[in-house]
């Protein structure tokens, strides 16, 4: 068992990839109690795909993947809190124009660069195996940085959400606090490109943080357990396509997903199973 | 006074005594949601403005307690019955730091103000209606405001809940916070309330429950769907009006100080 866990160790790409789906996992899965709550997965999912031509340009210009992303990404972050002060067009409607448009770019740009396919696959699916210490360093800034300052503005941004009236009367710049939130997601979003790619980000946003929904009703709870299990699943997921030979980006997500199945069907208080079971018991 | 491109109140011109317990009536769509934001600094004005104990909103945000109406609260999110409550703490304690544990303590008498000392930490979405609207109680009981706002806080709640609160604010009352409360219920307003605050758009009336809540206002902002009853000797008013919309039983007895700590 123990040499199952370390043989792959003695890799160094694999060390490094270990340390940055750590990363990842962790830091998306807190913000993702965010994403989850404020009910930001379709925003989400816009930014994600809003980093792409950046980081295509980048790529292109040889220039630092993660700085053309996060220029892109913030933009967008940017738009869509302004565009969410407007009430002409529904929100939805907005990001769905702005996403769409974007990803195109990307797959345009991309498509002038030779060796097209094989670049595009990795931007849309990650390539955790190639991670560099210069990533890890960015990462662990970058990831580290969004998760503290979500830490430390939690009450505020929990306020913001439950009560926004309440705290735009208390005083609270809450355009700026829903902005930032925006943000610190976009940033880890584009750190975590490199892991999973621009196709499956967001699950490591979404998919940890609905699981610890199922499973706990306090906000503090989700936080920490979301954190949790997008580690593990990072973990767990990159041993797994390590030992079955499958896509790290794909296996880590589904190791996630399935998490979020077990939560599903055996969660205490809201699962399946428990429910169907009480019913059985229920006098017809 | 606009919201988007209607115009929600206009020409309202009104001072409110400190120390008062204003009951602010009028339908549906009158603007009484619309005044009470105005006097929290959340709506911009066409033109007009509004002072708090002197101050402009913007800067009298230590001086009031809040209970906002519910439909835009996230009642279904993670949280536990004593963290809402904290969150009128917000601005006392900083939102950087943790709650001291005086912040703790005041959240715990309210709590158990408001009968919910037990429920402390079920989360929001295992609360009954009138549980929730009891947390949302004890949230402004926690902001120890000097001036209490308080949006339709008795629709929908058993008349248990109901007693309580009139108890509560009495108490509040008596230790001279100034009071106003958006109601639908005439008559309870009427019992409670020091003056009647009248709403149709615009002001229809303000001034002491005996001299707004007659017969000519209440049709004035309500139309005529009012049913009006002979006044019972024991209810201390010129009339009480049953509202056909709906049938409750108002007992009129003095509601009794509950004092704060």
């Amino acid at each position: 068992m123990l040499d199952w866990l370390s043989d792959p160790l003695e890799f160094r790409f694999m060390r490094l990839a270990l340390v940055e789906v750590l990363i990842m996992g962790s830091v998306a899965g807190f913000l993702g109690t965010y994403v989850v709550v404020r009910g930001l997965a379709f925003v989400g999912e816009a930014i994600a795909h809003a980093v792409f031509p950046g980081v295509v340009i980048a790529f292109l210009l040889k220039s630092n993947a993660l700085l053309g992303g996060a220029a892109f990404g913030l933009l967008t972050a940017l738009a869509i809190s302004s565009l969410s002060l407007t009430r002409r067009l529904r929100e939805d409607t907005a990001i769905g124009v702005v996403f769409a448009g974007a990803l195109a770019l990307g797959v345009v740009l991309i498509s002038t660069s030779p060796g097209y396919t094989r670049n595009l696959t990795s931007f849309l699916f990650g390539d955790v195996l190639a991670v560099t210490p210069t990533d890890i360093y960015l990462s662990l800034l970058v990831g580290g940085g969004a998760l503290l300052i979500a830490l430390a503005l939690r009450r505020a941004l929990m306020l913001a959400a439950f009560d926004r009236e309440m705290a735009l009367a208390l005083g609270l710049p809450v355009f700026w606090l829903d902005t930032l939130l925006l943000v610190l997601i976009t940033l880890t979003i584009v750190i975590s490109l490199q892991a999973v790619g621009n196709v499956l980000v967001l699950a490591m946003f979404v998919t940890p943080a609905a699981t610890a929904r199922l499973l706990v009703d306090d906000i503090g709870r989700m936080m920490a357990l979301s954190a949790l299990l997008g580690a593990t699943a990072g973990v767990a997921g990159l041993y797994i396509s390590w030992y079955s030979d499958l896509a790290a980006g794909g296996t880590i997500v589904l190791t996630a997903t399935s998490f979020f199945l077990v939560a599903l069907l055996f969660a205490p208080s809201g699962g399946l199973l428990p429910r169907l079971i009480r019913d059985r018991r229920l006098p017809a | 006074m606009r919201l988007g491109d209607r115009l929600a109140l206009a020409e309202i011109d009104c001072e409110i005594g400190a120390g008062a317990f204003v009951g602010l009536l009028g339908p549906n769509g009158s603007g009484k949601s619309t005044l009470l934001r105005a006097v929290l600094g959340l709506l911009p004005f066409a033109a007009g403005r509004v002072e708090v104990f002197g101050r402009p909103p913007g800067q009298a945000r230590d001086l009031f307690s809040y209970l906002p109406q519910r439909q835009h609260l996230g009642l279904d999110l993670p949280i536990r019955a004593a963290d809402a409550v904290m969150m009128g703490r917000l601005r006392h304690a900083g939102w950087l730091r943790s709650p001291s544990r005086e912040d703790r303590e005041l959240v715990a008498w309210a709590l158990e103000q408001v009968g919910l000392a037990d429920r402390r930490n079920a989360p929001l979405r295992e609360l009954s209606f009138g549980q929730q609207q009891r947390l949302l109680f004890a949230r402004a009981l926690v902001q120890q405001g000097e001036l209490i706002l308080l949006d339709e806080p008795m629709t929908g709640v058993d008349s248990q809940t109901q007693d309580l609160f009139v108890e509560l604010l009495s108490g509040l009352h008596a230790a001279g916070r100034t009071i106003v409360m958006a109601t639908h219920d005439l008559n309870m307003a009427a019992c409670v309330c020091d003056s009647l605050l009248i709403l149709n758009q615009s002001l229809v009336a303000y001034g002491p429950v005996s001299e707004t809540f007659t017969p000519a206002v209440l049709q004035q902002a309500y139309g005529a769907h009012l049913h009006f009853v002979e006044a019972l000797p024991s209810a201390g008013h010129a009339q009480v009006l049953e509202d056909v919309h709906h049938h409750e039983t108002e007992t009129g007895e003095a509601p009794t100080g509950a004092g704060l700590a």
